[in-house]
């Protein structure tokens, strides 16, 4: 056989355009510079990218080929608040805390690639308490609305879909919440534990400092928040 | 979505060798926090003033689009992932917005038949 000289080097990746037609013509891993576990989430990311998408133009059509008047959001969810009827405001609430869990996450992130264990999974705790909050005032939201009568097949206020596209979109939305929540819990508590600054593999780490697992943590967090933005958008504000 | 046009490039906090981690500034996502605020707050407005019609949707959608693309952007690091990423997961969703203009001309006729087959005289 012939002798094989490796290089030490390591391989060149250009950068923009010319790297995207590299990267994916190379004949090895496409994504560099990438672990799996990132580019898995990314993927899981994005086939739940195409469930939300699917139930928002569900929503769509159910709205746009009815005759019967869609119930107003802007009314349905106010609040009685000091004696006035604040329009939307518990769900401008609700945007706000999401909102700053995902800000909270990604300063978890950020300790996280700093190594500082004690400040990463306190924020990880934090983002977690606000997302548990966001799931309670959409607990709140559900009951308030299934004691004025709104059910999956009618509603006091007119088109008969409005129930069923509510809690199908807000159900999904909120179980990926709570599902986050337990996730950051327990990778809190392993983070907190130190079982990423151990010098062997561990469940979510490969050892010696290799906090990424917080990271992909994090994008999944972001990515409950994302939605949270189209369904604020398209629910809530049409 | 340039790698070179953000002022900075992540730190190659490469732990095991097997990739880059992502350090970024705190400041960075503390602004990005205070817009997403400020973002919100505004589309808020935007129902507390009772706009109605193409001002409101283009509002909504313009201060919709900003949010997203502040969080996927800093947030979730896709500025500075390489584009072989960012398109392989960016681009996809673009196919949802053929299917909803599929679907805006199917509910058109099924309103249509609703109206003229379910009257209700």
């Amino acid at each position: 056989m012939a002798d094989v000289t490796l290089k030490k080097t390591p391989p060149e990746h250009p950068e923009g355009l010319a790297g995207f037609v590299a990267d994916w013509s190379s004949d090895q891993r496409t994504f560099k510079q990438v672990s799996w576990g990132k580019a898995m989430m990314w993927i899981l990311l994005l086939s739940d990218t195409f469930i939300f998408g699917i139930f928002l133009v569900a929503y769509m059509v159910a709205r746009s080929s009815t005759p019967e008047t869609w119930p107003n959001a802007s009314e349905v969810f106010a609040l009685h608040i000091g004696g006035a009827d604040m329009p939307l405001i518990l769900i401008a609430i609700m945007t706000f805390v999401l909102i700053s869990s995902s800000g909270t996450m990604a300063m978890a992130v950020n300790s996280a690639y700093r190594r500082a264990r004690g400040p990463t999974a306190l924020l990880m705790l934090v983002t977690a308490l606000l997302g548990a909050g966001f799931v309670g005032m959409q607990a709140f939201e559900w009951s308030k609305l299934i004691s004025e009568g709104v059910r999956p097949w009618g509603n006091p206020w007119g088109a008969e879909q409005f129930g069923a596209s509510f809690f199908m979109i807000t159900g999904f939305h909120g179980t990926h919440v709570t599902i986050g929540v337990i996730f950051l819990l327990l990778v809190a508590h392993r983070v907190w534990r130190g079982d990423f600054d151990l010098d062997r593999r561990s469940w979510l780490s490969r050892g010696n400092g290799d906090y990424e697992s917080v990271e992909i943590m994090g994008l999944y967090w972001h990515f409950v928040d994302l939605v949270w933005v189209f369904i604020f958008a398209f629910f809530y504000l049409w | 979505m340039e790698q070179s046009s953000m002022e900075h490039q992540p730190q190659a906090a490469t732990v095991g060798g097997t990739h880059e981690g992502q350090q970024h500034p705190i400041r960075l996502y503390l602004m990005v926090w205070g817009l997403l605020f400020v973002l919100s707050a505004a589309s808020y407005l935007v129902d507390y003033m009772e706009f109605q019609g193409g001002l409101r949707w283009s509002l909504i959608l313009i201060f919709m689009m900003l949010k997203a693309g502040l969080i996927v952007a800093v947030f979730m690091h896709m500025a500075w992932e390489r584009l072989a990423l960012g398109y392989a997961i960016l681009l996809p969703p673009f196919i949802i917005l053929v299917f909803v203009v599929i679907m805006v001309f199917e509910s058109d006729y099924t309103l249509l038949t609703r109206l003229t087959e379910f009257a209700t005289q």
